[in-house]
């Protein structure tokens, strides 16, 4: 583990993106860093100067891994000698939190812990419905989706606006975001229509993303509604107790039929209906709605909603499975495969390897993870970072000009 | 101003009736209070608009402790207003408008003074002020509203004709057209989303690139939303300004007396001229008055008093003179507490407590004419020490001994166990005098008394005395709103 902070992680990149140019400002200096040590040690409070200063704690305490919070009103370390009241957040990454556990009442393949390539395309398609509607309705550009190391995912919203807003916006913009609400005492857990009116049109948007997703994922793939407990979910959903009973009755005698069979019957159905009858709009809205239950993304929202929430940095290694939290292309995430990101031992190998030749030839080694296969998730950090340290210049010379 | 004050009433004799409210210093009815009052307030201005404008923040504090709804709150909210710190809209050519909406500006300012001082009267503050802002919004002419909505920049970018047909269909899911919106013209106004966050929260705008598009019926959120960060941010910067002004001595503890107030809910002092109704209460009558009429904290002191035939000190204040303005006339007092001290030598009684009595009487001593005391300064002044029973019970019992006293004082009227959960959680609330309204309410019931009138009108209870005289005012029969003077002080005839 020490050997991979001290070689391979990427505080310059880490850094930058926290700061936003690249002489230190209160981005960084009044930024909480928390380690977690080994033996569940935690420790909160953490700040530091320069990338170097966070990098020789880190190789000091060799964390199990570390998490950043908010940019206080004081630097974090000093927390204890200023008033209580000349301590607070201010500014913070948005962040949100896809987890696949919050899936396991509709993953037919994999629970808890375990993830496989199938139930991957659960989060694949909650991170295309997310990253499109954040870019779209809010308007934000420099989104870093990270990948959790094991099933799950972050993304890091760094727009100087996101940054800035204050903990009831951020609550406004997660009402916004969340559709699937309520326990599993729930059944119902889309309820997002004011009335019998159509869906507001983001959600419009999402569902017709969602729609491919809800044929291949759900009916195909995961084949949700093959057993009796899957079609039995189904029917709670439909708000029409005939068509319940029919369809029930259809099922009990031919209990094999599959997921897409079973969601033709309801539609044919719905289409026997008479045409603008209130009945027949309210099954339709239904299966909109049981689409969206089914597909549309899981937040956990509480991380979302407070500035000073703590989230896992990027790059760090995820205890159990060793793997690197790497950055994920949004654009590229239906061939993003958990399984083939790198964990801490196979890079450990990689530049014992490299230094091995290296040493041979007598060359320096400063930049070890340029030779790894850690190098297009630091190559695709520093592009964003890249991104952002323009629009801070930007942002910079505009003022500069406007005096 | 004074100068340009003469010109105007220049201009309203030789236009005779016909007065344009442009004339007005202060045009609008509506105010977002941006600047100051900059011309001389005298010190009793200064008290006096704070107060008034208190008055109807309290109320409005004390309808959110009882969860009335908005309809609720606002109508009560403008009956205060009506009564404290009326504001006529501008087609009332009769009324001093200029002078109204003067008061209203600088008591909104001292109350800023007295409020800013700590993160949670700041919360408090802003939260009354925009209840008020928002009745007094909604009550609006709607011309004039929408001249005050033009009178000031509030950042929002109408939305053009193309850009509306370009986003026709999105609009119309996010917010229906509705009649009353084609009555509007069916307008957009753009602004940046972190701006109406409760429309988003709850996706009644349409967003676009960071925009959120609101209705023009739904503007009142843009512009709530602006009153709200506005005052929080001026009331910050006053905080920072303020150690500047603790050089004047007369302000400060104006200021601190009003922020006092607010704490314990509770702002108006309340008086009465009970004596000139003929007062006519004897020494004999006060054990059974105080039976059927008086608030929990009297209540206690009349029972301690029974049991162990002593008051302390404070106790026999507070008790005293809550007897006096009830219009226990002063040999009645003397005989009334001879009666109850009867275990007290005649000599030491006559040494000591008489003396005392009549002070409380302004008959000795400095001969001042003391007031009751209000329940602000029952719940904040003199906290009682373990042996005392002055103070507030809903304040100052613990909750098991609270819950005991109050089925014991009023389960003869009507209070039943099954009421405490709800008192007993404004109290832990720390809404002590709602907690006393409600009683009052639920004892009251067979008077016809409902949930949420309160000692009348829907006001809370501010003062034992009003307490007790809207109570025996039930029992005669008389409907009479309990009278509430302006001047703080309860002056005995
Ligand atoms: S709220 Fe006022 S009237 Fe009621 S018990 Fe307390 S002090 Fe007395
Ligand atoms: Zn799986």
């Amino acid at each position: 583990m020490l050997a991979f902070y001290r070689r391979l992680y990427p505080f310059r990149s880490i850094f930058g993106w926290l700061n936003h140019e690249h002489a230190p400002t209160k981005l960084f200096t009044h930024r909480e860093f928390a380690f977690t040590l080994q033996g569940d040690i935690y420790l909160r409070y953490n700040s530091f100067n320069t990338a170097e200063d966070l990098k020789k704690q880190v190789c000091q305490l060799n964390p199990t891994r570390f998490e950043i919070g908010p940019i206080y009103s004081a630097r974090p370390r000093d927390k204890k000698t200023v008033r209580p009241t000349a301590f607070t957040p201010l500014l913070r990454e948005l962040v949100f939190d896809i987890d696949m556990t919050d899936y396991d009442t509709i993953r037919t393949c994999c629970s808890g812990a375990d993830i496989c390539a199938r139930c991957w395309v659960f989060i694949s398609a909650a991170v295309r419905v997310i990253d499109e509607g954040i870019r779209e309705q809010f308007g934000y550009k420099h989104l870093l989706w990270v990948y959790s190391g094991r099933r799950g995912i972050h993304l890091w919203i760094s727009d100087k606006e996101a940054m800035e807003l204050t903990d009831e916006q951020r609550r406004a913009l997660v009402g916004w975001m969340m559709v699937i609400q309520g326990g599993k005492e729930m059944h119902k857990k889309v309820n997002v229509r004011i009335g019998s009116r159509p869906l507001p049109p983001s959600l419009q948007m999402s569902l017709s993303n969602l729609v491919d997703v809800f044929g291949d994922l759900i009916l195909e793939d995961q084949d949700c509604f093959r057993s009796r407990e899957g079609w039995e979910a189904l029917l709670h959903l439909i708000p029409d107790n005939n068509v319940v009973e029919t369809l029930r009755k259809q099922w009990e005698k031919d209990p094999d039929r599959s997921s897409s069979d079973k969601w033709g019957d309801l539609k044919s159905q719905v289409s026997a209906l008479v045409k603008g009858t209130p009945k027949r709009a309210a099954l339709k809205a239904a299966m909109e709605d049981i689409i969206l239950q089914y597909t549309y993304p899981r937040l956990d929202a509480e991380v979302s909603k407070h500035r000073n929430h703590l989230l896992k940095a990027p790059f760090c290694i995820h205890p159990k499975t060793g793997r690197v939290c790497v950055p994920v292309d949004p654009k590229n995430i239906d061939n993003f495969k958990p399984e083939h990101v790198p964990t801490v031992g196979q890079l450990l190998r990689e530049l014992d390897e490299v230094t091995a030749t290296v040493q041979a030839e007598g060359a320096e080694h400063h930049s070890d993870w340029e030779k790894t296969s850690l190098k297009p998730y630091i190559d695709m950090l520093d592009a964003h970072v890249m991104a952002l340290m323009e629009e801070t210049r930007r942002a910079k010379r505009k003022t500069d000009m406007s005096w | 101003m004074f100068s340009a004050r003469e010109r105007y009433s220049d201009v309203k004799e030789s236009k005779g009736q016909v007065e344009q409210h442009s004339h007005l210093k202060y045009p609008h009815r509506l105010n977002f209070y941006d600047i100051p009052p900059v011309e001389d307030i005298t010190i009793e201005e200064f008290e006096t608009c704070a107060i008034d404008r208190l008055r109807v923040l309290a109320e409005i504090e004390s309808s959110f402790a009882r969860n009335r709804p908005y309809d609720e709150l606002k109508t009560i909210t403008l009956a205060q207003c009506q009564k404290h710190l009326p504001l006529h809209s501008s087609s009332a050519h009769t009324m001093d408008l200029d002078s109204e909406r003067r008061r209203d500006h600088i008591g909104h300012f001292v109350l800023r003074l007295a409020f800013c001082r700590s993160e949670e009267l700041r919360r408090r503050f802003v939260k009354a002020e925009s209840a008020l802002f928002r009745t007094r919004y909604d009550s609006d002419d709607h011309t004039e509203r929408g001249e005050f909505l033009n009178s000031r920049d509030f950042g929002w970018i109408k939305v053009q004709d193309d850009e509306r047909d370009l986003y026709r269909e999105e609009l119309a899911a996010a917010a229906p057209i509705t009649k009353e919106a084609n009555a509007d013209g069916g307008n957009y106004y753009k602004v940046k989303w972190t701006r109406v966050p409760d429309l988003v929260e709850k996706r009644r705008v349409f967003l676009k690139g960071g925009y959120a598009y609101v209705p023009s019926r739904e503007q009142f959120s843009i512009v709530f939303q602006e009153f709200q960060m506005t005052l929080n941010k001026a009331l910050e910067m006053t905080a920072k300004a303020l150690p500047r002004l603790d050089e004047d001595t007369r302000i400060v503890p104006i200021l601190n007396n009003l922020s006092q107030g607010f704490l314990a809910g509770v702002s108006s002092e309340w008086s009465t001229a009970s004596a000139a109704e003929g007062g006519g209460i004897t020494a004999d009558m006060v054990e059974d008055l105080a039976r059927r009429h008086f608030p929990a904290c009297m209540r206690n002191l009349q029972e301690t008093l029974r049991r162990d035939r002593h008051l302390k000190h404070f106790g026999r204040w507070q008790y005293g003179l809550f007897l006096k303005v009830l219009g226990l006339p002063i040999e009645e007092a003397i005989a009334f507490w001879r009666k109850s001290f009867s275990n007290i030598q005649e000599d030491k009684f006559n040494k000591e407590y008489k003396y005392n009595i009549r002070h409380l009487y302004g008959l000795e001593g400095k001969r001042a004419n003391y007031p009751a005391k209000s329940c602000t300064q029952i719940l904040t002044a003199d906290q009682p020490g373990s042996s005392d029973s002055h103070g507030c019970p809903y304040r100052h019992f613990s909750p098991d001994n609270l819950q005991t006293a109050l089925l014991s004082m009023y389960s003869s009227q009507g209070l039943t166990a099954a009421d405490l959960p709800e008192i007993m959680s404004t109290v832990k609330a720390g809404h002590y005098h709602v907690a006393c309204t409600r009683v009052f309410e639920i004892t009251h019931a067979t008077r016809g008394v409902k949930k949420g009138e309160g000692v009348g009108d829907g006001e809370s209870v501010t003062h034992p005395n009003q307490y007790a005289a809207r109570s025996r005012e039930l029992e005669r029969g008389k409907a009479t709103a309990v009278k509430v003077e302006a001047d703080g002080d309860v002056v005995m005839g």
